[in-house]
């Protein structure tokens, strides 16, 4: 951002790449993805590497207002400083928190998730898929993101973005406003869980994988590794992956 | 005619009036125990959601079998009300079945509508008996509900059941004497359901059977008044309060947390960013969060009197559903439980708030709080819209901000928040480094 900023520039859109999406292994591929297909489309995008810090949200979940407070404030002066306009990001949280969450800080910006980003590309026919690649007919089911469905009733888009791929979408029992949490969202990503009989990710991956499906499509960074460690713990790693909506659609598109 | 019955009645009605208006003063003021909130924004939108949630029953549809019992109970409590309406004209007036002779056929018919209701509402109260106490259905056989809570919906269920069999008896009775060519009573032609009760009465006299007719009327009127003033001491309020309640819903999206503009303030002075009218003097600050129920705001407490404990939030709770503490529905109880506690404290002289006790920690305990995922699913359950999220967030607000007694794992997520502006402790001069495998790529 920094780069094009002092070159005149004014990129389309920020895309807000959030702490998973920076240093999460496993979800620096998705970024990698996403950004491949920005690349490949022709957006005008920025990100603002080291200048962007966390959104706060887990601070604010746990009930540290002042170090939310503290992380917003920055991230809001940085970004006004580039009169940004349009927000793009990966993270549901993120992508809450900047949109629900900052006007209130003096943060206004139009702010989407990468899945209604996807969906736009394909409907302008700007992204081309080649009819499903590797997914082609097979079975994918989706997890509803807390904070992309019932936070902010986003869910056809990434439904679409699936759709698009030409295989057969199944759904969860629970699913849309009845999606069951994957368990990390209020902060818990970064504490055990509480005493109980038995954890929510597992709840959440037996469910998925009751549907048959070979693969498990999410949109959020948390997500991915609550599913992903599922998975594992009942050992059908060999069989069915997890995947975000990014890595599908590059994957597809041979990038 | 005597008229000490009507005597006898204005007497009930207004002892029933002022108990109840009594009731409603310490609701209100337990009410409003919680912060003042204006929530009056677009008022047509709050109309709309109060119509569709509210009168419309629309979030009670998710679930099938329950929302056809409930809406049969709703409707025979909205249409039978109607006739209370002349009962208690025949009561201040002595008449007997004032609207009869005026409305004619119609009458009939509107009698053999509340007679088809009163079958429907005493059949709905049965399955709903049977559900709860004979297939135990997992919501209602919570630990939270053990004791009071339980009891208390039997008997709701068991008093409804009681005075519907009051009209359809006292309609049987009355029919007969009319039949017998009593003129005081006026036949009505064919009233279908109670006409099933009249051969129990068959051989009784006729002294006997105004006896049984009055005293059906009498038990009905009186039992219905007696309800209205129990419904206070219930978790039953929800059939008045689900109206106000939704009402002042959440219209914001789901996910948005409410700002803390005195933190703001601090904040952007500890950053250097000038502060907006710097000579105001900082407004009294209380506690950051919440620790009792006067922390909270008073649509919270209203959300806790709605509450009808029917337990949609907890079954939907991840927490809860993986054996967790948490449980959505105890968190309002709880908070209810609590400002019934401070209302009656202050009401005897007592101390109140200040009775050494508070909503957080002698009600709710941290564990509680902590396993919340903030996933929103009770918040989409609740069928009247309430949000405990809200009360739940704040409390943990007043765990992190006053007693800094959050879980040490959030602590050490805290301070890798501080250090590297990142929940993981990872250099903040890192935070590009993906970008390298994408221009390795391109470079190819």
């Amino acid at each position: 951002m920094a780069e094009m900023a002092s070159n005149g520039q004014t990129p389309e859109v920020l895309f807000w790449v959030g702490c998973a999406g920076s240093f999460d292994e496993r979800y620096k591929a998705v970024t990698q993805a996403f950004v491949k297909i920005l690349n490949k489309v022709g957006v005008s995008f920025a990100v603002l590497g080291p200048e962007e810090t966390c959104t706060g949200d887990p601070a604010r979940r746990a009930g540290n207002e002042f170090l939310f407070q503290m992380q917003a404030v920055a991230n809001i002066q940085v970004m006004n400083g580039y009169e940004v306009k349009k927000v793009v990001t990966a993270c549901p949280h993120c992508f809450n928190t900047i949109k629900n969450e900052y006007p209130a800080l003096g943060g206004n910006y139009e702010v989407i998730h990468h899945s209604q980003f996807l969906q736009q590309l394909i409907n302008e026919g700007k992204v081309r898929l080649q009819g499903g690649g590797e997914f082609k007919g097979k079975k994918i089911t989706f997890h509803d993101s807390c904070y992309l469905g019932r936070a902010n009733d986003v869910y056809e888009a990434p439904r679409e973005v699936i759709k698009a791929l030409d295989v057969e979408l199944v759904e969860m029992k629970r699913c849309r406003t009845k999606g069951l949490c994957c368990g990390a969202g209020g902060a818990q990503m970064f504490k055990e869980p509480e005493a109980g009989k038995k954890d929510i990710n597992i709840e959440r991956t037996e469910e998925a994988l009751a549907t048959g499906a070979q693969a498990i499509a999410v949109g959020c960074p948390f997500c991915l590794t609550m599913m992903t460690d599922g998975v594992k713990n009942k050992e059908r790693e060999a069989e069915v992956k997890v995947y975000d909506l990014a890595e599908m659609i590059a994957k597809d598109m041979g990038i | 005619m005597s008229i000490l019955p009507q005597l006898a009645f204005l007497l009930i009605l207004g002892v029933a009036g002022y108990i109840l208006s009594k009731r409603i003063q310490f609701l209100r003021r337990n009410i409003l125990l919680g912060k003042a909130e204006t929530r009056n924004d677009q008022s047509e939108n709050r109309w709309k959601t109060m119509l569709l949630v509210a009168f419309g029953q629309q979030k009670m549809f998710k679930r099938i079998v329950p929302a056809f019992l409930h809406l049969l109970i709703y409707v025979g409590f909205l249409v039978i009300n109607l006739e209370v309406l002349e009962f208690v004209l025949d009561g201040i007036l002595g008449t007997h079945r004032l609207f009869a002779p005026i409305l004619g056929g119609a009458y009939t018919l509107a009698i053999n509508i509340f007679e088809f209701l009163a079958v429907a509402v005493l059949v709905s109260c049965v399955a709903f008996l049977i559900r709860r106490n004979v297939m135990k259905v997992e919501r209602f056989t919570k630990p939270e509900l053990k004791g009071w809570p339980a009891m208390d919906a039997n008997l709701i269920l068991v008093i409804e059941i009681i005075l519907m069999f009051a009209i359809l008896t006292m309609n049987a009775t009355d029919q007969i004497l009319a039949g017998r060519g009593d003129e005081h009573y006026v036949a009505l032609g064919t009233l279908f359901f109670s006409s099933f009760l009249q051969p129990l009465f068959d051989g009784f006299s006729d002294g006997a059977l105004v006896a049984i007719e009055r005293f059906a009327w009498w038990f009905h009127i009186v039992g219905i008044l007696a309800f209205a003033i129990y419904v206070t001491y219930s978790k039953h309020l929800h059939i008045f309060l689900a109206f106000p309640n939704t009402w002042y819903s959440n219209l914001k999206p789901k996910g948005e947390m409410q700002n803390m503009p005195e933190v703001t303030n601090e904040v952007n002075m500890m950053l250097g960013i000038p502060v907006e009218n710097p000579a105001e003097p900082p407004a009294e600050i209380g506690r950051f969060g919440a620790k009792d129920i006067n922390d909270l705001s008073w649509i919270n407490v209203l959300n806790a009197y709605s509450c009808t404990e029917c337990g949609r939030c907890t079954s939907e709770c991840p927490a809860n559903l993986t054996g967790k503490k948490l449980s959505p529905r105890k968190i309002m109880m709880d908070v209810r439980d609590r400002a019934e506690e401070v209302g009656k404290s202050i009401d005897a002289g007592g101390p109140g708030l200040a009775d050494g006790k508070s909503l957080l920690g002698d009600y709710i305990t941290k564990e509680e709080i902590n396993a919340c995922t903030s996933c929103n699913a009770c918040v989409e359950a609740c069928p009247v819209n309430i949000d405990p999220l809200s009360i739940i967030l704040q409390l943990r607000r007043y765990v992190a901000m006053e007693e800094s007694g959050t879980p040490a794992q959030w602590n050490a997520m805290f301070q890798n928040m501080e250090t590297s502006f990142s929940p993981w402790k990872f250099s903040p001069s890192d935070r590009f480094n993906w970008a390298d495998k994408v221009k390795e790529e391109e470079m190819k």
